[in-house]
């Protein structure tokens, strides 16, 4: 294959690639060898230390199955609240009113300059001080409170940027149709760019659910990662295993949720010709316009 | 209600220090593992790219809260692995650099990869169709046009990375977000201030990198 970087490789580049493959074999090889030697060494590779998540299904039951379900919980509360919340602050801040723009501009920059340990701090502190909630959904409100926070203000520069990224035709037929401005959002501007904006949201709901573990290593949210406690103290001390599955069980996730999105858009893109270009996704920071790689 | 600053109970400018340090390190170290990664997923030899694809997607979908606490209970804890120091806010100071490294590696890898994206191959075959041999097409042609257009996408990291040390308090090192936390549980009263003084830290850690680099991409982007 060919590339911007180098051409199509000729006998003498295929037999470098061959000499390159056996020395990053070799280093692999080196590197695995002491790794496993290192576990090795404080019997980490046990089979009893790794057989109770195949063998014993109350590890999953009592364990990895609560936690992951309140982890899933803390996210999908997230999210549907921060996705209302942020097409509000994005159609603010793109309002004709200066009195709108500004002041909600002020707070979609204020919160998305905050780490978001520091909100969901400050929201479980608030809870204890300010109300009545008691303290076995504290964490989980906290959790919530600090992710629609930061994740509306996140959402609100999607939607800005997806309404930004429509031809100015649309708008411009729309209100020669004489529609007024409430109705060429609604019916005109924010249908077209939700397809555009898909690949974004979904990335923002993988930074969601990373950043649910923030609430079990620090403010005592029951969810999938708090759980390697119990379950090293109860299983003999396997470190290593049960941050391999637990990681693991994150992975999945993640991956399932951006491979449906990727079929949600494929299907939304077949039904409905925009004219517009997707915007990148924002979990990632190979996206232009905004920081949005938050995350734990 | 800011009179807690003078109690001088709390060393506020050692803890937001701590984070600087934090995010500086890491920094250096995410871009020098970043670009190596970068270099393994755009090299010609499929192993090669197939290790760098795999570990990249593999982080990225991994909560950083998840890599830092394993980095702790695992290598410190399980393996005794301490990074050679002794003190336990060192340790998890050392550590907390190396999982910030892991975690932000991959994401400096996409954006150099999408930096070098940006140039059109014709740009390469130009080069070749005037002579130029490899090494030369890559320095002369390919990575300056890279690199200008990474500028942005890097610039977007590094502030995720200073927001991202804050996670670092979940195994002990003593930066801002724990002195927040204790100054939450010992200054309730005071909760807004306490939130405002380590809102106001955070926004003057970020807000001239981003607009600093923000100038910079502008400056430095190629014009097509």
């Amino acid at each position: 294959m060919s590339s911007v970087l180098y051409d199509t490789p000729g006998p003498r580049a295929r037999r470098r690639n061959v000499l390159f493959t056996i020395v990053f074999l070799a280093v692999l090889a080196l590197v695995a060898w002491w790794v496993l030697a290192a576990l090795n060494d404080k019997n980490q590779l046990a089979a009893d230390k790794w057989s109770p998540f195949v063998t014993d299904s109350r590890v999953w039951t009592t364990y990895l199955l609560p936690g992951l379900t309140e982890t899933l919980k803390a996210a999908a509360l997230s999210i549907l609240i921060a996705l209302p919340l942020g097409a509000l602050l994005g159609i603010g801040r793109l309002s004709d009113h200066r009195w709108v723009r500004v002041p909600v501009g002020a707070v979609v920059e204020f919160f998305r300059a905050i780490p978001v340990l520091l909100l969901m701090m400050f929201a479980a502190a608030l809870y204890r001080e300010f109300t009545t909630v008691s303290s076995d959904f504290r964490p989980l409100y906290a959790v919530v409170t600090g992710l629609v926070l930061y994740n509306a203000s996140v959402i609100a520069e999607v939607v800005k940027a997806g309404v930004l990224s429509l031809p100015r035709g649309q708008g411009d037929a729309a209100e020669a149709l004489g529609m007024r401005k409430g109705q060429t959002m609604t019916y005109i501007l924010l249908p077209q760019a939700v397809t555009v904006m898909l690949p974004a949201l979904v990335s923002q709901l993988v930074v969601i659910v990373k950043d649910t573990a923030l609430g079990g290593a620090l403010l005592g949210y029951a969810e999938l990662l708090s759980q390697n406690r119990q379950i090293t103290a109860n299983y003999g001390a396997n470190t290593i295993a049960t941050f391999t599955v637990i990681a693991l069980i994150y992975i999945i996730i993640n991956a399932i949720v951006t491979h449906l999105a990727g079929r949600l858009e494929r299907r939304l893109r077949r039904g409905r010709k925009s004219a517009a270009v997707a915007i990148p996704a924002q979990g990632g920071p190979t996206d232009v316009k905004s920081d949005a790689v938050s995350g734990a | 209600m800011f009179d807690f600053l003078d109690s001088g109970q709390y060393d506020l400018l050692g803890a937001f220090w701590v984070t600087a340090k934090l995010a500086l390190y890491s920094a250096i170290g995410s871009l020098i593992w970043g670009t190596a990664l970068a270099a393994m997923r755009v090299s010609p030899v499929p192993l090669m790219r197939g290790f760098g694809t795999t570990y990249v997607n593999l982080v990225r979908n991994t909560p950083l809260t998840v890599v830092i606490v394993a980095c702790s209970f695992g290598l410190d804890q399980t393996l005794n692995i301490t990074l050679g120091a002794d003190r336990s806010e060192d340790i998890g100071f050392r550590l907390a650099i190396l999982g910030l490294i892991a975690y932000t590696g991959t994401f400096v890898c996409e954006a150099l990869r999408s930096g070098i994206n940006t140039v059109p191959p014709g740009q390469a075959e130009a080069a070749r169709a005037l002579g130029l041999n490899f090494i030369q097409v890559l320095t002369l042609v390919v990575l300056p046009q890279a690199f200008r257009a990474a500028v942005t996408p890097l610039a977007n990291v590094l502030i995720a990375l200073t927001k991202n040390t804050t996670v670092a308090a979940a195994i002990g090192a003593a930066e801002a977000a724990v002195l927040m936390k204790e100054m939450i549980e010992n200054e309730a009263d005071a909760l807004f201030a306490v939130f405002a003084v380590f809102a106001f830290g955070f926004i003057v850690l970020t807000l001239p990198t981003g607009l600093f680099l923000g100038w910079a991409a502008k400056r430095l982007a190629v014009k097509r």
